[in-house]
């Protein structure tokens, strides 16, 4: 009990956000993908494509929820200022996510005639969705204000994002798709990871530049030795998926899940870099996580909830992913 | 004059008024489609299972817009009321975290396993799935109606400087309202079900729709709904002496009581006159507010004379009050002479049908209609006695809320005709095409759970 005092408190629930942000990057960031780059000039394949997210999307937007409820509940002087500054494109994320989310349903609902409008509307919900969050995550990286720099920078980050959950969805297709959709995926996926790629250079490059708290830490022995393994380990999962893309399809499908499980690697070494340019400031160069972090009781009580119920989430959510194992050709709606 | 309060006050109800039209359906109907799950696992007859089949597509549709529209409420707190978390964050923090652990989660892993595993995992666990979706659906009613409640009457607090402290969480669970609006809800929730299911399936019946389920959930329905209507006019009358206890000027306001007298009438209708302090046209029933109210015919109730500032726009309250109460009367009569129309002849009348078909979303209007009694009620607070709403508002420019609020507007307009079309379109669909056609060769069902009785009709006396 003495160690959960008010500093440890913040920093675990720092960690718990970050950890909901991550997950939710991951996990929506497929489905959105798969959303982005859906094949507007094939029905068959868009049916394919979207039954292989059916049964995940909505649990995998709820980590959205909890990544802005624990802002909210254990930062919220941060969860407002943040949410203050990027209101509207906010709103436009909102937009898309609503669109997109009930696009799933109504394209299997109504008429066939009007089927094809949902899945545009499908299309430009994720690529909305998408756009926003990068945009937001571009004005953070920003310091949270708006100048023409600013904007251009975020409109950057927009495309990079919006590049990496295209290229996360279609890994995600090879390994859930056959045939011609999945040589299709593999194509799309290689042009998206080229995208990522430059988008990751570009960042890391200005990253440092506009933010002082960054530079530091890149550049500060000893730790910035142990850091630099970061960068190296990402731009390696990017060779080792581009050597993996030229060579898929194998035989017997081996290998379909490796380009998403290096896409896995190449987010989680991203949202590292990311994360320690920032600590320990959750709002940039502003508030600390220790400054803003709700009363320690408050927090105590939602720390023992989410040790006892977190483990469970992950048990039931992994039992659904081996419940929905293998292709997804065959996966039928009720 | 429309500046960034009123804005966000207008944005909130918005938002939350068009959420809270799908959980309303979710709740009840995800318990229905257990209980449908439930008769299929033993009886086996395909009835149970197309009944499920139709309701399951109405469920994901339902659920998919409440999902889509509660993402914007968890982002509103911060963006239009950061004061609301800055005051007492630490009493809604928690309630609203365990939402999300216990409720969000749950319901929506398990919906993919409901939706997309019928024939990828073993029938037990379908109906196990069924079953927690309709389980977290009621969780998540259960921690969003104890931060409303806490809000109408906050306990287990202590201020320090001007922020709510955590004294004693079972009094703030347990809050004096909790336990009334909770179970008010959630038969507001059952009878919103019963009449959406009866208002489509009667609409298949007059559509010439002559299978076994669409009677079947009908009747369901119906008799399910002559149950829960007169007790939620029991529990309405629990919850409102309730309220009279905890925030008498919301009851002053929906009674339309300027003035404290004894021996109130009950005003059944009248344009309340705030400028005047009086009831314009009222109809009235003499002492019959006081004799509801306090149980005694010259009992004394306090009138609005006596919060002065401190009291709700009584207008909006007082009619949504009569609006809610009308159409609960009228769902009332509705059950039971449709009811009484089925055990006696077995089939109702065209024109039941009808009245049935429009009285499809009656229980969205009463539940609307309620919240905006309870909501406006505890206005000028946001947290009754504790918030004042213009002291938790933002201070993004009002252009910028003006925009946002233009844009929700209009989706939630298009969502809404589209979800409408959409139930009717499905039934539509139902009347021509069997679902669960056993007759069907290679279907999935007939080989692995072969049964021998393909007729609709044969078996379901028994199982009724």
């Amino acid at each position: 009990m003495s160690l959960l005092t008010a500093e440890n408190l913040a920093l675990i629930f720092g960690g718990l956000t970050a950890l909901s942000i991550l997950l939710y990057a991951i996990l929506d960031g497929y489905d959105l993908g798969v959303g982005i780059t859906l094949p507007m000039a094939n029905e068959p394949w868009r049916d394919t494509a979207i039954a292989s997210i059916g049964p995940f999307w909505d649990a995998n937007e709820t980590w959205l929820v909890l990544a802005v409820g624990l802002l909210l509940v254990a930062f919220p002087a941060a969860h407002s200022a943040i949410l203050h500054a990027l209101y509207l494109p906010a709103a436009l994320l909102l937009l898309g996510l609503i669109l997109r989310g009930v696009a799933f349903d109504f394209r299997a609902k109504v008429k066939a005639s009007r089927k094809t409008r949902w899945d545009y509307t499908f299309k430009a919900g994720s690529v909305l969705a998408t756009f926003s969050q990068g945009f937001m995550l571009g004005i953070y990286v920003m310091g949270l204000e708006y100048t023409s720099g600013s904007i251009i920078f975020a409109c950057f980050s927009g495309f990079c994002v919006t590049a990496a959950y295209a290229m996360i969805g279609n890994a995600w297709l090879i390994g859930k798709t056959s045939g011609e959709l999945q040589l299709h995926a593999i194509r799309q996926c290689k042009i998206a990871g080229v995208l990522t790629l430059s988008g990751i250079l570009a960042v890391s490059t200005i990253n440092p530049l506009v933010n002082a708290n960054a530079l530091q830490v890149w550049t500060e022995p000893p730790m910035a030795y142990l850091y630099a393994a970061i960068p190296l380990l990402c731009f390696a999962m990017f060779i080792i998926g581009y050597l993996a893309l030229k060579r898929l399809p194998l035989p017997q499908d081996h290998g379909a899940w490796l380009p998403f499980a290096i896409c896995n690697i190449i987010f989680i070494c991203s949202f590292l870099g990311l994360a320690l340019s920032f600590y320990p400031f959750v709002v940039p160069n502003q508030l600390t996580l220790y400054q803003a972090a709700s009363s320690r009781e408050s927090l105590l009580i939602i720390f023992w909830g989410a040790v006892v119920v977190i483990p469970v989430i992950i048990g039931y959510t992994a039992l659904a992913y081996y419940a929905f194992r293998g292709k997804a050709d065959g996966l039928k709606y009720y | 004059m429309l500046d960034t309060l009123i804005l966000s006050r207008i944005q909130f109800a918005a938002n939350i008024s068009f959420h809270i039209l799908f959980p309303t359906i979710t709740i009840a109907l995800g318990w229905l489609l257990f209980y449908f799950k439930v008769r299929f696992d033993i009886s086996k007859h395909p009835v149970w299972m197309r009944a499920y089949r139709f309701w399951v597509k109405v469920f994901a549709l339902t659920f998919a817009l409440g999902v889509v529209s509660g993402i914007t409420m968890s982002f509103q707190f911060g963006t239009n009321w950061p004061g609301f978390m800055e005051s007492i964050g630490n009493i809604a923090g928690p309630l609203l975290a365990y939402e999300i652990l216990t409720a969000f989660f749950l319901e929506a892993t398990m919906l993919g396993i409901m939706l997309f595993g019928f024939h990828k995992v073993p029938r037990w666990v379908h109906s196990l799935a069924t079953f927690l979706v309709a389980l977290g659906t009621t969780f998540s009613a259960f921690w969003i109606l104890v931060l409303n409640s806490w809000m109408q009457t906050p306990a287990g607090f202590e201020m320090i400087d001007g922020v709510a402290h955590a004294t004693d969480w079972w009094a703030i669970i347990f809050n004096p309202s909790f336990p009334y609006r909770f179970i008010h809800m959630l038969l507001a929730s059952g009878l919103t079900v019963c009449f959406l299911v009866a208002g489509i399936s009667a609409y298949r019946l007059l559509k010439g729709d002559n299978k076994k389920a669409p009677k079947l959930t009908l009747k369901t329905a119906l008799l399910s709904a002559a149950i829960l209507a007169p007790t939620q006019v029991l529990v309405g009358d629990f919850h409102g002496l309730n309220t009279l206890e905890h925030q008498p000027q919301k009851i002053a306001a929906m009674e339309g009581i300027w003035h404290t007298e004894k021996g109130a009438p009950l005003v059944l209708f009248a344009i309340p006159d705030e400028e005047t302090q009086q009831n314009r046209f009222a109809i009235e029933i003499p002492k019959l507010a006081s004799l509801i109210l306090t149980h005694d015919a010259n009992g004394e109730l306090k009138g609005l004379n006596e919060f002065e500032g401190e009291h709700p726009p009584v207008a909006p309250v007082f009619y949504s009050f009569r609006v809610m109460v009308g159409m609960g009367m009228l769902m009332l009569l509705m059950a039971w002479w449709g009811s009484y129309q089925l055990l006696r002849k077995k089939n109702l009348a065209p024109l039941q049908l009808k009245v049935l078909v429009g009285m499809t979303f009656s229980g969205w209007v009463a539940t609307l209609a309620g919240w905006y009694v309870t909501e406006i009620g505890r206005q000028p607070y946001l947290v009754y006695g504790v918030l004042k709403t213009r002291d938790a508002v933002t201070t993004v420019p009002g252009e910028h809320v003006a925009m946002t609020l233009t844009m929700y507007l209009l989706l939630y307009v298009v969502l809404l005709v589209a979800y409408i079309k959409t139930l009717f379109w499905l039934a539509n669909r139902a009347v021509e095409v069997e679902e669960y056609d056993l007759t069907r060769p290679g279907l999935v069902e007939n080989r692995s759970q072969p049964l021998q009785d393909n007729s609709p009709d044969t078996r379901t006396g028994a199982a009724l």
